[in-house]
């Protein structure tokens, strides 16, 4: 018998004939199976049968486009210098229009044109891998909650890079892609907004993000910490609970009081991990259209506490002159 | 092949580490922090002794030069065509010369500015930019003490024994743009020395601090809770927040010298150093506007931006790293002369 009693995998499972799943009637997909030992350390060793299909190829070739949109730009805004490309890549940008084209469907190419064009294929492309998941759930007869946990993603997405820019009227307010670009547009986008740290929903969205990784840490480790018991085989445990179940809950009321089910703690995980950009992007979605200052919004709402100053007040020296300066 | 791999990935693993300790621009040990706020809000200022210690002697002082009677015959019975240190006693205007010589040029002497067959000659270029620059330096003296107090500058404060200050700027020509389709992105995407290595507007300079081409809004951040309005654009902000990052890196600080980062904008929560800051955006303005700007018709073409525009001041052009130019010696003192009240 072997157990998994180790953090890092220990089993590798080989089957002749591999395991091709559930028989599922008409439907395309690979019929060679490969074996890889590197995957086998840290998943299953069994690579495919694949199914691609209509919208999983479509959404391949839209991401492609994106892609390649994305990347020609940045190697045409080092004047197409491969040196200054893999130098300078982590800075290279594909920014948005700027605020004078407001919402216009399609602004010049090189003014963000081709910002709005790699959106449309990313979006596109992500849809359809949305679809593609719904509908490979639908066809194993399985339940569809990896399609709304990746749907909540996108939601997040839509709204920094649609939705709001919509609201807002100017794709200016969008995310550029780029890896220190939109890391930036992130920096400036909270300051220029009064302090993202101030928006509750910033605050709910962080509470889920890091209670997501809690709940990850937690379960994994109870489930590895109950394996020697079989406290793998979660979904038999679930309506038979043995020995693995309830070592793990008892451990849990030992140590906090309460413990969560072998069934209940995935629907913990699942909602955590679902709320995180749900409500970041309620909380992106409120900035700037319906408050303009989070640290104002948050002194008037009593969220943010006032500390004693160090030092003796300090005037805005330009409140005095006409146009209050700059 | 197991073990192969394992090598090579430890290879990789090292060769990255070894490139992110010598190009991340990390500062070793020991760093030290002074708190600067209230207890527990982070508000507090790192330094290092190890760039303390090359800051101490950036910043030496050049050897003082005898003190001169401002009594006696006057320079311009001494001298023809004073037209600036015309109330200086003749003692006093070759004490200048003396220490101008030694701040300015020590290596070219008075030939750089003087044509020495007749020192009078204003056919140099450099003369006339000396005198321009005389009367700025006495301008700085009288008129912004909110910025300068007491301490005042001199011409050493900026040039530092070089003909033309280490710390100068030109309008950033933007990058050689390839043309056609290919995108502008607001020239921001590239890392330089003025943006701080960020992706962040390569020149802030140009919309905000030359007091004659622009000086843009650089408050970004809304004044009420609730909209009103489509107020600052992210590429307006990300314009203020290089401006930001080059005066961070010209004064050796870092955002809390001045602000309070959980309301960047409030100023009663921000720092007295900010007000002196506010100062010294307004005069780096004015002096690149009235002073700086109009020398465009004096200077040579090698002295010209690549652009065409004259050389200008920023914060770095005095303060040269230290969050006090000469970290707050007084050398102006000394040197009465480039106090006196500017020439007409």
């Amino acid at each position: 018998m072997t157990y998994y009693q180790n953090i890092f995998t220990q089993v590798q499972v080989r089957v002749a004939p591999p395991d091709m799943g559930v028989e599922v009637p008409g439907l395309e997909r690979t019929k060679e199976v490969a074996f890889v030992h590197w995957l086998g350390r840290i998943g299953n060793a069994q690579v495919g049968p694949i199914y691609l299909g209509t919208l999983g190829v479509l959404s391949l070739v839209s991401g492609l486009i994106a892609f390649e949109i994305i990347g020609l730009n940045m190697l045409a805004s080092v004047n197409w210098s491969p040196i200054q490309f893999v130098r300078q890549l982590p800075w290279l940008a594909l920014e948005p229009p700027s605020p004078q084209y407001g919402i216009q469907v399609l602004p010049p190419l090189a003014e963000g044109g081709w910002w709005l064009l790699a959106g449309f294929f990313m979006t596109t492309s992500v849809l359809l891998w949305l679809a593609r998941m719904y509908r490979r759930a639908r066809a194993l007869g399985m339940g569809t909650h990896v399609a709304w946990a990746f749907g909540s993603a996108i939601w997040l997405m839509l709204v920094l890079g649609f939705i709001r820019p919509l609201l807002m009227g100017h794709w200016s307010e969008a995310v550029p892609f780029g890896i220190f670009p939109h890391l930036d547009w992130t920096a400036a986008f909270s300051i220029r907004y009064g302090n993202l740290f101030y928006n509750p929903f910033h605050m709910l969205s962080i509470a889920f993000l890091y209670g997501s990784t809690l709940l990850f840490a937690m379960h994994g480790a109870t489930i590895l910490a109950v394996s020697r018991f079989g406290g793998e085989r979660e979904l038999e445990q679930i309506v038979d609970r043995g020995t693995a179940a309830e070592r793990a809950a008892l451990f849990w009321r030992w140590t906090m009081g309460f413990n969560a089910t072998m069934e209940s703690i995935h629907r913990w995980a699942w909602w955590f991990a679902v709320l995180c950009p749900l409500s970041g992007g309620i909380g992106i979605l409120l900035t700037g259209t319906v408050v303009d200052n989070w640290y104002l919004w948050a002194v008037q709402h009593g969220v943010a506490p006032s500390y004693p100053q160090a030092f003796p007040p300090v005037v805005d020296p330009a409140a005095s002159l006409p146009g209050a300066g700059q | 092949m197991k073990i192969t791999l394992g090598l090579l990935a430890i290879v990789v693993t090292a060769l990255l580490t070894v490139a992110m300790i010598f190009t991340a621009g990390w500062t070793r040990p020991p760093v030290h922090s002074t708190q600067t706020g209230f207890r527990g809000l982070g508000l507090e200022q790192i330094s290092n002794p190890r760039r303390d210690a090359q800051l101490k002697l950036a910043n030496a002082l050049p050897e003082p030069i005898y003190n001169a009677s401002p009594d006696g015959q006057k320079a311009t019975e001494v001298y023809k065509n004073v037209k600036v240190l015309n109330d200086l006693s003749a003692d006093q205007f070759n004490r200048l010369m003396l220490a101008i010589t030694e701040w300015v040029s020590p290596q070219q002497g008075c030939a750089y500015c003087h044509n020495v067959e007749n020192l009078a000659d204003d056919a140099p270029y450099t003369k006339v930019v000396a005198r321009r620059m005389l009367q700025m330096t006495r301008h700085l003296n009288q008129d912004w003490k909110p910025h300068v107090a007491a301490t005042g500058v001199t011409c050493y404060t900026c040039h530092r024994g070089n003909p033309v200050p280490a710390n100068i700027w030109y309008t950033h020509p933007g990058r050689e743009l390839t043309g056609g389709f290919a995108p502008t992105n607001h020239g921001m995407g590239h890392p330089n020395a003025i943006n701080g290595s960020t992706d962040l507007s390569v020149d802030p300079y140009t919309p905000l601090l030359d007091g004659k081409v622009g000086s843009m809004a650089i408050r970004v951040i809304s004044k009420q809770a609730l909209p009103t309005g489509f107020g600052a654009s992210i590429q307006t902000t990300e314009q203020t927040y290089s401006l930001m990052m080059a005066m961070s890196n010209a004064l050796g600080v870092n955002c809390l010298f001045c602000h309070n980062s959980r309301a960047f904008s409030n100023w009663p929560q921000s720092a007295p150093q900010r007000v002196i800051a506010w100062h010294g955006i307004q005069l780096v303005r004015e002096l690149n506007e009235a002073y700086l700007d109009p020398l465009q018709a004096t200077l040579p073409p090698n002295r010209l931006g690549p652009l065409g525009d004259s050389p200008k001041v920023n914060c770095a052009t005095c303060h040269q790293g230290a969050s006090k130019p000469l970290l707050g010696v007084s050398m102006a003192k000394d040197y009465p002369e480039l106090g006196g009240s500017p020439a007409p």
